[in-house]
């Protein structure tokens, strides 16, 4: 009789951790099939668009004819009822990746100028913003608060206000239609300063002490310490600064009128219906950079991201 | 002869001690202040001339009638653009644009964060997969969009098989929705790493108390992770806001220069006046845009001050 209380407890123990048990299995299984069905939506377009690029001209042109058929040039152009989906070319072929690299240099050209205009820009805005960012972390007094609070309000605004700025000092400068009228204002750009400031001030104080105990001036304490401390977090600047302007299509729209300096990216948009096929393998090689980096990267990626969580340093 | 004092007076001299210490190390301390500041300099010069020197000609721009004569009209250009039909149709559309598409952010990036949070089977894959349309520029993808949401592409012909009359998505008012799509995809990988992070920093001994008290999942979400998440929440809702205003991108790749109204943004409009050279039109708008934009993020720093203290204590 004196057991039954614990019994009970016991009988109850058991049908909860069963409940716990069904539950859990019920809750992975609901997760993964919702994460599931996000993943596919999230890679479709990626995958489509790598896929088709293997597919030839004539292969595209039954899949998509009535989208993007045009006959205008009287082309070999057949139109199909509908649109058709396809994962899986039919046969894989790697035309149009014949003409886009051998062919017709234009848009290799274009590849070019993406890299040219985004290349310079990372490089120096990085050290430019290491150096800035070491200034910061050292020291806190106002001013220095204030010009860093600046550039956190400059980080956060839209190109519609910084754009009508730029575009004015390329003008003044007489530097519009350069490249120079992207790269300037992109170097400059406290983006990086902002991530990196963030980062250096969590290094110890008691490191910097050691070293300026140890005889080692500012410019030594920021090369020999600070520098491969963070490491990591010039990796994560680097891959977010590089994603944005790597996409960028609102800077060279206003700052370069001349369309042979566009990008990939704008210039992407304006390839004409007919090549459609080509516009795919062009998508897939204008990915490829930034994949790769992603492969390579992914953690520091998502380092970098969480470090911008909370704006305030 | 300090060591001696010290030694004679050591309670009541450890004042006197601490004076010359400070001295010294104010000494030290402006050494320090200016070497460093002078980090900053390159930086600093930059953003003076790249966007405050002139962001403050912008605002004397939005005052004058014309950058050539000067005369000082004060606010009639801001009249002027608030009567102007373009712009309020691009400021309605984007405001619409944002009310729709944060909210859906918002929510579905910490659903994903919460099925990631769970014990899934492959879930560093599922996040890389998250993840990968941060990397992926838009412009890579516009074609697959322009293939699903074409007036014969596969979306409609999907809804055709449900007896659903063909909608030209790309020329009639739902093309804003399409748009939120694309701005979906492209932003809830780097909101849910936000969140991820925010949910990883609950301390663990806290919810096993609840788990411990048989709180239920639901009420341990409602009761104790919207409480440590409401920071993240903030900033994750602003972040988004302000990605929301940027959204010209998306709408120029999938729709060129001239999309139908309901897409029509405040980039659009501005591009018109740079083309047109209208200074005046083009300065009011960043002011107001800029104000616009101080407003959200003096919010986000008044909150992100509250609810900090409120977690962190």
């Amino acid at each position: 009789m004196r057991n039954t209380p614990i019994r009970n407890l016991e009988r109850r123990d058991k049908i909860a951790k069963r409940i716990r048990k069904t539950f859990g299995v019920f809750k992975i299984s609901l997760a993964t099939a919702i994460a599931l069905f996000f993943a596919i939506l999230f890679l479709t377009p990626i995958v489509l668009t790598i896929s088709n690029s293997f597919m030839a001209q004539s292969e595209i042109s039954a899949n998509y004819g009535s989208v993007f058929a045009t006959n205008e040039n009287g082309g070999k152009v057949f139109i199909s009822e509908k649109v058709n989906l396809k994962f899986i070319p039919d046969i894989v072929s790697f035309s149009q990746y014949i003409t886009v690299l051998f062919k017709s240099p234009e848009y290799l050209l274009k590849f070019w100028n993406s890299v040219i205009l985004v290349g310079p820009i990372v490089v120096f805005q990085l050290l430019v913003a290491s150096l800035a960012s070491y200034g910061f972390a050292r020291y806190r007094g106002k001013i220095r608060e204030i010009i860093f609070f600046s550039y956190i309000i400059l980080m956060l605004m839209p190109y519609q206000v910084t754009l009508v700025p730029n575009y004015l000092v390329s003008n003044w400068l007489n530097i519009l239609d350069t490249n120079k009228a992207s790269w300037l204002p992109g170097i400059f750009s406290p983006f990086a300063v902002f991530l990196l400031t963030k980062f250096m001030r969590r290094i110890p104080e008691s490191v910097i002490e050691a070293a300026q105990i140890d005889g080692a001036g500012e410019w030594q304490i920021y090369r020999k310490i600070c520098m491969p401390l963070c490491k990591g977090a010039i990796c994560s600047a680097a891959i977010l600064v590089f994603i944005d302007y790597w996409n960028m299509v609102e800077q060279p729209l206003i700052l370069l009128s001349d369309a042979e300096k566009h990008p990939l990216s704008v210039f992407l948009s304006k390839i004409n219906a007919g090549e459609i096929g080509l516009a795919f393998a062009v998508a897939t090689i204008y990915m490829i950079p930034s994949l790769l980096i992603f492969l390579y990267g992914e953690e520091y990626l998502v380092d970098g991201i969480t470090y911008q969580g909370g704006i305030k340093g | 002869m300090l060591s001696k004092q010290s030694e004679g007076r050591e309670k009541s001299g450890r004042n006197e001690k601490r004076t010359v210490k400070v001295r010294k190390n104010s000494k030290r301390l402006w050494k320090q202040k200016i070497s460093s500041g002078a980090f900053i300099a390159p930086s600093f010069l930059g953003v003076m001339v790249f966007f405050i020197i002139p962001f403050l000609v912008v605002i004397f721009y939005s005052m004058v009638d014309n950058p050539i004569s000067k005369n000082f009209v004060m606010f009639d250009n801001f009249k002027n653009i608030i009567a102007n039909k373009a712009f309020m149709r691009a400021v309605k559309n984007t405001a619409t644009f944002s009310a729709i598409s944060v909210p859906l952010a918002v929510v579905l990036s910490l659903l994903l964060a919460i099925v990631l949070e769970a014990k899934l089977p492959f879930r560093s894959q599922f996040r890389t997969f998250f993840l990968s349309p941060l990397m992926v520029p838009v412009a890579s993808v516009v074609l697959v969009w322009q293939v699903l949401f074409h007036f014969n592409g596969a979306v409609n012909d999907m809804l055709g098989k449900f007896g659903i009359d063909k909608i030209d998505w790309m020329k009639s008012k739902y093309a804003l929705y399409v748009v939120v799509i694309l701005f979906l995809w492209k932003n809830l990988g780097y909101n849910m790493i936000l969140f991820m992070a925010a949910l990883g920093s609950i301390p663990k001994d806290i919810l096993e108390v609840a788990r411990l008290e048989s709180a239920n999942p639901l009420q341990t979400f409602f009761h104790i992770k919207i409480r440590y998440l409401s920071s993240s929440l903030l900033f994750v809702t602003i972040m988004s806001l302000i990605s929301s205003f940027k959204i010209f991108r998306e709408v120029y790749l999938l729709t060129g220069d001239y999309p139908v109204n309901e897409i029509y943004t405040i980039q659009h409009f501005m591009n018109n006046k740079f083309k047109s050279l209208d200074y005046q039109m083009l300065s009011a708008a960043a002011i107001l845009m800029s104000l616009v934009m101080i407003v959200i993020i003096g919010i986000l720093f008044i909150a992100e001050d509250r609810f900090g203290k409120d977690v962190e204590g």
